[in-house]
């Protein structure tokens, strides 16, 4: 089976979403934001104000900082470009989104097809996966130029948010969709039938850490 | 006598070499698992990660944007003599490391714990890691960097001598499937297991056989050896392939080492390295001579030596 390749603006029409099918192939053209604990925590718990005028410039949010350094005169040297896990920022997202206008969602792992139905989905956002979670230099070639680099003096280069205009980034891989339909639990539920039969004759521990499941199907993130 | 600057131009040199290039072994071993895949999403995923290597290569730029948290291990010859001595030689691993951090760039990982204070060097109490091992003979120093990841990927459990090999299939496979399912481990990669030892040996143990081992070796136990064939065809039949999609390659290689334990015990520890098992090898010798290795060789008879005695350590003495 082929997979479908498809070009988006990062500043999509709510069409350009609605057409995205789980385990397509993306590549992002025009302005991307990074944010992490960071971010989050000052833009929405301290209140700062947003450095940027969303989502009219960029409603792609990155859940990324970049192996990068601001040189001695101002200017940026930035090389390979890598998700860091989303779930985490799970609690931010449905007031970041309403904030924002972030349609993009773009990190790593993803989160529950429960999110995405609860706020993904009325806000016309997807989320969409880096590819391989290293593909760092070639995510790190879709950086045309860095605009700006703001709050890295209070939060340090690793937790800034990176201003990037990204020319046919990529690849990222559709995760969520309009259905808020998850492809990390499409994937799972394929090699279900298998755990059984690899798990036959192994032993439980006879120590069990406290809050540790035996439901092989629950899911990680939720 | 090792100079000192030998010893910190090619740290440097090293940490360069693990961020932006792959090592031969394990490249080998991600081509064959990307022959042999047929998941349409893993395939893509194994194909663009080989292009990613491709572009690293060209390009200079790290391969991935999380550059890990770098660390160090040392190994010495018995007669290496190092100028300035230890001192000397842990101030120009810590010096190469902030160097390297903005001179690749490397992302500055490392953070205080809690007051998240970040000099953006990769340098900080107790960071990097730097850990060593000897040999008996050789007047020569082996530098071996490690950029693993920080985060997932990595778990411990107390198991007991009951619990036997089925015990330990269980908890590898609990291990892979945890941090599978939604890739957060990057897989395909290079599994180590530790047995034994205490907690914290047992942690060192399965790091050291993740990470300085490489694809295609075996422990010298021929049954150790068994388990680590029997664990990789395992861990990729689970079905999962490339970042948790339908897939059959989810383990490169697996790696088993062993310690002495409690005997109530059988402390058992599981690292996935990184997709791109960054690591960078160089023997160091006193004529300035520096040869650049893929394989660290960490796991010499004198590293799993299990008797009282050394003899040629004794031979020595006399």
């Amino acid at each position: 089976m082929s997979l479908r390749e498809v070009v988006l603006s990062t500043t999509p029409t709510a069409e350009a979403v609605a057409d995205l099918r789980l385990g397509d192939i993306v590549y992002l053209d025009g302005l991307i934001y990074t944010a992490r604990e960071g971010v989050y925590m000052r833009a929405l718990e301290e209140k700062a104000n947003i450095p940027l005028e969303l989502p009219s410039q960029s409603a792609a949010n990155f859940h990324c900082s970049p192996a990068a350094v601001i040189r001695e005169d101002g200017s940026f040297d930035l090389g390979a470009v890598t998700a860091t896990a989303s779930f985490r920022f799970a609690k931010w997202l449905p007031e970041w989104m309403e904030k924002t206008g972030a349609r993009l969602i773009i990190g790593k792992g993803g989160m529950s097809s429960k999110d995405y139905r609860e706020y993904f989905v009325p806000n016309g956002a997807v989320y969409l996966s880096t590819v391989g979670y290293g593909t760092g230099a070639l995510l790190g070639r879709g950086v045309e130029t860095v605009e700006a680099v703001h709050w890295h003096e209070e939060l340090g280069i690793a937790q800034a948010m990176w201003v990037i205009r990204a020319r046919r980034m990529g690849p990222f891989i559709v995760a969520s969709d309009m259905n808020g339909d998850c492809l990390f639990e499409r994937e799972n539920a394929k090699i279900q039938h298998n755990i059984e039969r690899i798990y036959e004759g192994t032993k439980p521990a006879v120590m069990r850490r406290y809050g540790e499941t035996d439901d092989k199907s629950d899911e990680i993130i939720g | 006598m090792i100079a000192i600057d030998l010893i910190r131009n090619t740290a440097e040199r090293l940490m360069e070499k693990a961020a932006i290039e792959i090592p031969e072994d394990y490249l080998d071993g991600l081509k064959a698992a990307a022959k042999t895949e047929d998941g349409d999403l893993s395939s893509f995923v194994l194909k663009a990660m080989l292009d990613n290597y491709e572009a690293a290569k060209e390009d200079r730029r790290a391969m991935c944007g999380d550059t890990g948290v770098p660390r160090w291990f040392v190994k010495m010859g018995n007669e290496a003599r190092v100028e300035g001595g230890p001192v000397a030689l842990e101030a120009a691993l810590r010096r190469a490391t902030a160097t390297a951090t903005s001179a690749v760039p490397l992302r500055p990982n490392r953070v205080h714990p809690l007051w998240r204070t970040d000099h953006n060097n990769n340098v900080g109490i107790g960071a990097p890691e730097i850990e060593y091992g000897f040999e008996p003979e050789g007047e020569w120093i082996d530098l071996i960097t490690v950029h693993k990841g920080g985060l997932f990927g990595t778990d411990y459990r107390m198991l007991f001598p009951s619990d036997g090999v089925q015990g330990i299939k269980r908890f590898y496979l609990d291990s892979l499937m945890a941090f599978g399912k939604r890739g957060l481990a990057c897989q395909p990669a290079i599994i180590g297991i530790g047995l034994g030892g205490s907690k914290d040996t047992c942690m060192v143990l399965g790091k050291r056989a993740s990470t300085l081992r490489t694809v295609g070796s075996r422990n010298s136990d021929p049954k150790i050896a068994a388990m680590e064939d029997e664990f990789r065809e395992l861990g990729n039949s689970i079905g999962m392939g490339a970042m948790g999609f339908v897939g059959k390659n989810m383990v490169i290689d697996c790696n088993i080492e062993v310690g002495y334990c409690h005997t109530g015990g059988m402390q058992m520890s599981v690292h996935a390295f990184c997709l791109s098992s960054r690591r960078a090898v160089a023997r160091l010798f006193p004529d300035g001579r520096v040869e650049y290795r893929t394989d660290p060789d960490w796991f010499t008879p004198y590293q799993r030596r299990e008797g009282v005695d050394w003899e040629p350590a004794l031979e020595a003495a006399e």
